[in-house]
């Protein structure tokens, strides 16, 4: 067979699976969508702004579980992709990100839209590849795919000069699809060590991170609740458990609840899975569970140990772990720990969310989740919205929930959105936004409409950058400045002239507008202009999570 | 109790032994900038580069000579980490390869050919 680089960069593509993928074209990838428009058979998203084409491509990787693909043009392509491959790098998303890159005897030249795209990707990808010839294409491709997907999942970047993409080559077969490299193997020893450790402490509790919900999570799920041990998450691992049972806690860290927070500090023993214990998540390292011990579970060698000292680590994929440690767990009887968690929850409820008060973001967010069915994705952008919904929203069913944890993008909902409803069509996306974070990607909505993708986008307008005017009222002398914004587009509107139906919930009764919304096909902007609010509980940035400072009066919590 | 073993405000590195490492990696063009990035980024002070290729030229090899420090584990466990990273070996590298070199430097330096750009 004869092919250009080009023409074997799409077949093999296609023959790692993938069906649809995200992009711009533009100069240096050119000969890319020459091919990708002759070959046919791959459906592809024009996204408006390439950092819009990563978020999509994550979208549809978190959905699947599977590395998802972007492309871009040499340039300014390259490095407005940069911050959603970074985004993919903290979260653990598999990502094969192609850019276009100046033809070869142009690089180091500072040609037109020639930037250092390998040496600017290495510290936020996995791995990345310059691609030197055609030929290499067929050993770098699968080894891509391969890298994206085995152990802690991440991005890879390949550039593709110009040149090599027009490349033509002779060969004779194709190379095996990229798979994923089998997880370590588990090591029954110290399997068993843990589950002795779980059964003679008094005190455990889990702490689920993004790990377990990337990991096949629903064999584990009833075996966690089974033991009965109370179970917090990170912000990436809250979907792992249904939230409204009696030893559910939550989210911990910055915005957890009180009564998480708290069970935390007297706790003897955390059962850490698929987390990494970001500063977030613990406040204060050296104050953090200061009377127990850690069990931490990653397929991440590197984790275990990086931040905190554990007594146990173990290394492998956390779901087949889980699976193996559970059975050998016993059922814990109620006991003084059960009650003392019943009795934090009851002394420390999370603000009220009251139907009478509308809108309260907490109302608008229950009302919504009461609409939803158990297969929804919920997905949000970065800011107070984002905490109210990992505070709030009631996660039941296979229910998936789509944050940007690790780097805290501002401008990843919407995206990520059209992303999951790619993946997903016959699912509900519902992405809570706010009108700071939906600005950064607003022109994404011309994607949404030409891809009908089925999105409900919330977004809550308090005219502000509200965490950041949150944090200047509470810890800089309640000096505010440059969080508010005097001017703002009027957002329904707005959608509408991308061809986007909105709903404004404004003063009246929402509930009749919001069921409307969902029940419209195709995408859909709800506005919700919200009162000024802060986020509670918030634990000073740099303080242990036993200071937390709660509701209007800013009183400290004190234990 | 968990403390952190990575506790950058006691790095009192400078008063530290040398220690060198070891590493084999694919060869090309990306591969050391891809080493050398997890260092500088932790503000981790190399105190001596050698690379050369081996055996057919399809690996390199990379001596680097730090400092003992508490951070160097985790950092190690990185560099294993990297795609091109084949093999890592630590204070087994025979310490007059730097020393030698040491000396070689000193003499090259020295000399009136100092120019810079």
């Amino acid at each position: 067979m004869k092919m250009s680089g080009a023409d074997l960069i799409i077949h093999l593509i296609e023959r790692q699976g993938i069906k649809t993928l995200a992009g711009i074209p533009g100069g240096s990838n050119l000969p890319l969508y020459d091919a990708l428009a002759r070959h046919g058979s791959i459906r592809h998203v024009l996204a408006r702004h390439e950092q819009g084409a990563g978020f999509i491509a994550q979208g549809m990787a978190r959905v699947t579980g599977r590395p998802q693909v972007c492309f871009a043009t040499s340039g300014p392509g390259a490095t407005n992709l940069l911050t959603a491959i970074a985004d993919a790098r903290l979260d653990s998303i598999p990502l094969v990100c192609i850019t276009g890159q100046v033809p070869r005897a142009m690089i180091g030249t500072d040609a037109f839209q020639e930037v250092d795209t390998y040496g600017m990707s290495v510290p936020i990808t996995k791995h990345n590849f310059l691609v030197r010839s055609a030929q290499e294409l067929f050993q770098v491709i699968p080894t891509a795919f391969r890298i994206a997907a085995s152990g802690r999942p991440g991005p890879v970047l390949i550039d593709v000069p110009k040149d090599v993409q027009c490349e033509e080559i002779e060969f004779a077969a194709w190379p095996n699809p990229g798979l994923p490299a089998s997880p370590p193997a588990l090591d029954f020893n110290s399997i068993a060590a843990a589950a002795a450790l779980i059964n003679d402490a008094s005190r455990p509790v889990f702490l689920l991170g993004g790990g377990v919900t990337a990991s096949e999570r629903h064999a584990i799920r009833g075996q966690i609740e089974r033991t009965a041990i109370p179970a917090a998450a990170t912000l990436m691992g809250l979907s792992a458990l249904p939230s409204e049972q009696s030893l559910a806690l939550g989210l911990l860290g910055m915005h957890g609840a009180v009564s998480t927070n708290l069970s935390f500090e007297e706790c003897d023993l955390v059962i850490a899975a698929g987390v990494r214990f970001n500063d977030r998540t613990t406040g204060r390292l050296k104050h953090f569970c200061s009377q127990a011990k850690i069990i931490h579970v990653d397929i991440d060698r590197c984790e275990i140990g990086k931040l905190c000292q554990t007594c146990l680590g173990l290394v492998g994929d956390v779901g087949q772990v889980l699976e193996a440690l559970l059975p050998l767990v016993k059922t814990r009887a109620a006991s003084a720990w059960t009650k003392r968690i019943a009795k934090l929850k009851a002394l420390h409820p999370l603000p009220a969310s009251n139907p009478g008060d509308f809108p309260s973001p907490r109302t608008l967010i229950r009302l919504v989740a009461e609409h939803l069915d158990d297969r929804a994705i919920i997905v949000t952008d970065v800011g107070q919205h984002q905490m109210w919904t990992a505070q709030t929203f009631p996660f039941r069913g296979s229910q998936q929930w789509l944050t940007s944890g690790g780097l805290g993008t501002m401008g990843f909902g919407i995206p990520a959105a059209i992303g999951a409803a790619l993946a997903a069509p016959e699912r509900t996306i519902v992405s809570f936004s706010g009108d700071g974070s939906a600005m950064m990607n607003l022109q994404e909505l011309a994607t949404a409409v030409e891809e009908n993708a089925n999105i409900k986008i919330f977004l809550m307008n308090n005219n502000s950058l509200g965490l950041v005017r949150q944090q200047q009222s509470l810890f800089f002398g309640n000096r505010r400045f440059a969080s508010g914004f005097s001017r703002q587009p009027d957002f329904c509107a707005l959608a509408r002239s991308f061809g986007m139906p909105a709903w404004d919930l404004g003063d009246e009764d929402p509930r009749l507008k919001i069921a409307e919304a969902l029940g419209t096909p195709g995408p859909a902007l709800i506005h919700a202009p919200i009162q000024e609010a802060d986020v509670f509980p918030i634990v000073p940035p740099g303080e242990a999570n036993r200071n937390m400072i709660q509701g209007g009066c800013h009183a400290h919590i004190a234990i | 109790m968990p403390t952190s073993p990575s506790d950058v405000s006691n790095d009192a590195t400078i008063h530290q032994p040398f220690t060198i490492l070891e590493l084999t990696v694919a060869n090309h063009p990306g591969v050391l900038s891809h080493i050398c990035n997890l260092f500088a980024r932790r503000a981790f002070n190399l105190e001596g580069v050698l690379c050369m290729p081996v055996g057919d030229g399809d690996e390199s090899r990379i001596w680097l000579r730090v400092r003992e420090n508490s951070r160097l584990d985790q950092l190690l466990n990185q560099i294993a980490k990297l795609w091109d990273v084949r093999k890592i070996r630590r204070g087994r590298t025979d310490s007059r390869l730097f020393r030698q070199l040491e000396d070689f430097f000193r003499t090259e330096c020295s000399g009136k050919d100092n120019n810079r750009i």
